[in-house]
C-alpha cells in the first residue's frame, strides 16, 4: 500500500469536506438573514467568502500534486478528478451565498411586504441536498447520491412557482416591485445552489461507480 | 504488416510449476498491446511463449494454441527458427554483439538467414536504422563504430532495427525502456507507437504509466492468469476486475 499517497488522499478528502462545512454554513447563515431580516448573518456570509476561496485554492494545488507527483490510476484518478470538480461547485455554492446575502441586505432596507413565496422552505430542500450530497462524498455511497439527484426536480418547480407567483406579484403591485425582484434572485440562487449539489452527486457516483450520470442515463465507459 | 495474435488455452511450465494457466487472448494486427502485472505474474512468460522463446529454458515447456496470422507457432510443422523470425523480440536489457559494427548488428539477422546480396542488405539496414529512428545518429560511423560504443537508448534502438531488419511481422518488446532515462525511453515510446503502423506490438511492462502511454489494449496478468484484457483507457479509469484496479493504484503487487 502507497501510505504516502493515502495519506495525501485522506488529507484532500478532509480539506473538502471542511470546505463543504463552510459552504454549507453560508447557506444556513444566508437563510437565517432572510428569516430574521438581520444584517449581521449577511455580513457573516460576506465575511466567510474569502476562507471558501482559500480552500479552493488549497485543494486545487493538493490535487495537482497529487496528480503530478503520484500518477494515480482507476478509482485514485476517479476521486482526484471528482474532488476537483465538487471542489469548483462549492465555491460557486458560497457565490450563491453570498448572492443572497446581498439581495437580503437589500431587501432589508426596503419596507417590509408580504410576498407569496416560501423561501424558507425552499433553502431547506436546497440546504439538505448539499448535505447529503457531501455525505454521500463523505462515505462513498453512490445511493446517497441518486437520492441527491431525485431531489433536484422538487427545487425547480419551487423556483418556477415562486417566478410565476412573483411576477403576478409585480403586476398587480407595482410598489413591491424591488423586493419581489430580491426574492425572485434569492430564489433562483437557490435554484442553482441545488444544481450544485446534484453537480456533486454526480462527480460521486462516478468516483464510486466510474459511471457518468450527467445529461440522464447513466453512460460507462466501453 | 502486422498480423494478429490470436491465443487459445495457453499452458506454459517450468519443470511442474505452471506458470501460465489457460491463456485465451486476442491481440489485434498493427495495435500496441501491453500485458502488465506484478513480477512473477507470467507476463514475460506469455511473450515468451508467442515466439517459443519460453521452450529455450531447461525443463521449460507450453502446450495450447497460438496462430500468429496464419502460422500456428505450436503446430506440429512448426519450425521455431522461422517462427522467430517472423516475431522478433527485444529485450530489457539492450544486447548488442558487442564487437560487431552498427551495421554488422543489424545485418546479422539477415546473414544468419543466408542474405548474401549486398545492395539489397545495405538498403534492409538503412531501412531498419531508420525505422528504429536511429539513422541520422549513426549513419556516417556504420563500419566504423561498434554497437557497444553507443548510448544505452542508442544500443536499444539499435536491438529494435536488429529486430526489424528480419521482416517480422510481430515484434514482442519484454521491458524495452526500464534500463533507459527518461529521455531514451521517451523515444522508445514515440517510436513504439510509430512501428504499429508496420507491426503488431506487444510489450511487457512494469511501468503503468508507459503502458497507458502506448498501448491501445492492455492485458493485466495475475499469478498465470489473464485477470482483465480491455482497452487500454478503461484499464486504467474504470477497470472491471478488482483485482486489476487494486494492482494498478498500487494496492497490491
Amino acid at each position: 500500500m502507497r501510505s504516502r499517497f493515502q495519506q495525501g488522499l485522506d488529507e484532500l478528502k478532509e480539506k473538502l469536506l471542511r470546505m463543504g462545512g463552510l459552504a454549507e454554513q453560508a447557506i444556513d447563515r444566508a437563510t437565517e438573514a432572510y428569516r430574521t431580516r438581520d444584517s449581521k448573518f449577511c455580513q457573516m456570509v460576506l465575511a466567510g467568502e474569502p476562507a471558501i476561496n482559500d480552500a479552493e485554492r488549497e485543494i486545487d494545488e493538493l490535487s495537482l500534486d497529487l496528480l503530478a507527483m503520484q500518477q494515480p490510476m482507476a478509482v485514485d484518478l476517479r476521486f482526484i478528478l471528482a474532488v476537483l470538480k465538487i471542489n469548483a461547485d462549492l465555491e460557486r455554492v458560497g457565490d450563491q451565498a453570498v448572492n443572497i446575502a446581498q439581495r437580503v441586505l437589500d431587501l432589508i432596507s426596503e419596507p417590509e411586504v408580504e410576498l407569496p413565496v416560501d423561501i424558507p422552505r425552499m433553502a431547506d430542500g436546497v440546504s439538505t441536498m448539499v448535505q447529503r450530497a457531501l455525505e454521500s462524498f463523505l462515505d462513498g455511497k453512490a445511493e446517497v447520491a441518486e437520492a441527491v439527484l431525485q431531489m433536484d426536480g422538487i427545487v425547480d418547480r419551487m423556483k418556477d412557482e415562486a417566478f410565476v407567483m412573483l411576477v403576478q406579484k409585480m403586476t398587480d403591485d407595482p410598489s413591491c416591485t424591488r423586493q419581489a425582484l430580491d426574492v425572485l434572485l434569492i430564489a433562483r440562487n437557490l435554484e442553482r445552489i441545488a444544481d450544485h449539489a446534484t453537480n456533486i452527486a454526480e462527480d460521486v457516483i462516478f468516483w464510486v461507480r466510474g459511471a457518468d450520470v450527467r445529461h440522464g442515463g447513466a453512460h460507462y465507459r466501453e | 504488416m502486422g498480423v494478429g495474435i490470436e491465443v487459445h488455452g495457453l499452458n506454459a511450465w517450468y519443470g511442474k510449476n505452471l506458470a501460465l494457466n489457460s491463456i485465451d487472448m486476442s491481440v489485434p494486427a498493427n495495435h500496441v498491446t501491453a500485458v502488465i502485472g506484478p513480477s512473477g505474474c507470467g507476463k514475460s512468460t506469455f511473450v515468451r511463449c508467442l515466439n517459443r522463446m519460453h521452450e529455450t529454458i531447461p525443463e521449460a515447456y507450453a502446450e495450447g494454441s497460438v496462430k500468429v496470422g496464419e502460422m500456428d507457432v505450436y503446430g506440429s510443422g512448426s519450425d521455431p527458427v522461422e517462427v522467430r523470425r517472423r516475431i522478433g523480440m527485444v529485450f530489457q536489457k539492450p544486447n548488442p554483439f558487442p564487437t560487431m559494427s552498427i551495421y554488422g548488428n543489424v545485418a546479422a539477422g539477415l546473414k544468419l538467414n543466408g542474405f548474401r546480396n549486398r545492395k539489397q542488405m545495405d538498403e534492409l539496414v538503412e531501412r531498419s536504422l531508420r525505422l528504429a529512428a536511429l539513422w541520422d545518429e549513426v549513419k556516417d560511423n556504420l563500419h566504423k563504430k561498434s554497437g557497444a560504443s553507443l548510448s544505452g537508448g542508442q544500443q536499444q534502438r539499435l536491438c529494435i532495427a536488429r529486430a526489424l531488419a528480419v521482416e517480422p511481422e510481430v515484434l514482442l518488446m519484454d521491458e524495452p525502456a526500464s534500463a533507459l532515462d527518461p529521455i531514451s525511453t521517451s523515444k522508445i515510446e514515440e517510436l513504439i507507437f510509430q512501428l504499429k503502423q508496420h507491426y503488431t506490438v506487444v510489450i511487457v511492462t512494469h511501468n503503468m504509466q508507459q503502458a497507458a502511454r502506448v498501448a491501445e489494449l492492455t492485458g493485466f496478468f495475475l499469478m498465470g492468469s489473464l485477470i482483465e484484457y480491455d482497452k487500454t483507457e478503461k484499464i486504467f479509469t474504470t477497470p472491471a476486475d478488482k483485482r486489476t484496479e487494486d494492482y494498478v493504484t498500487g494496492r497490491f503487487g
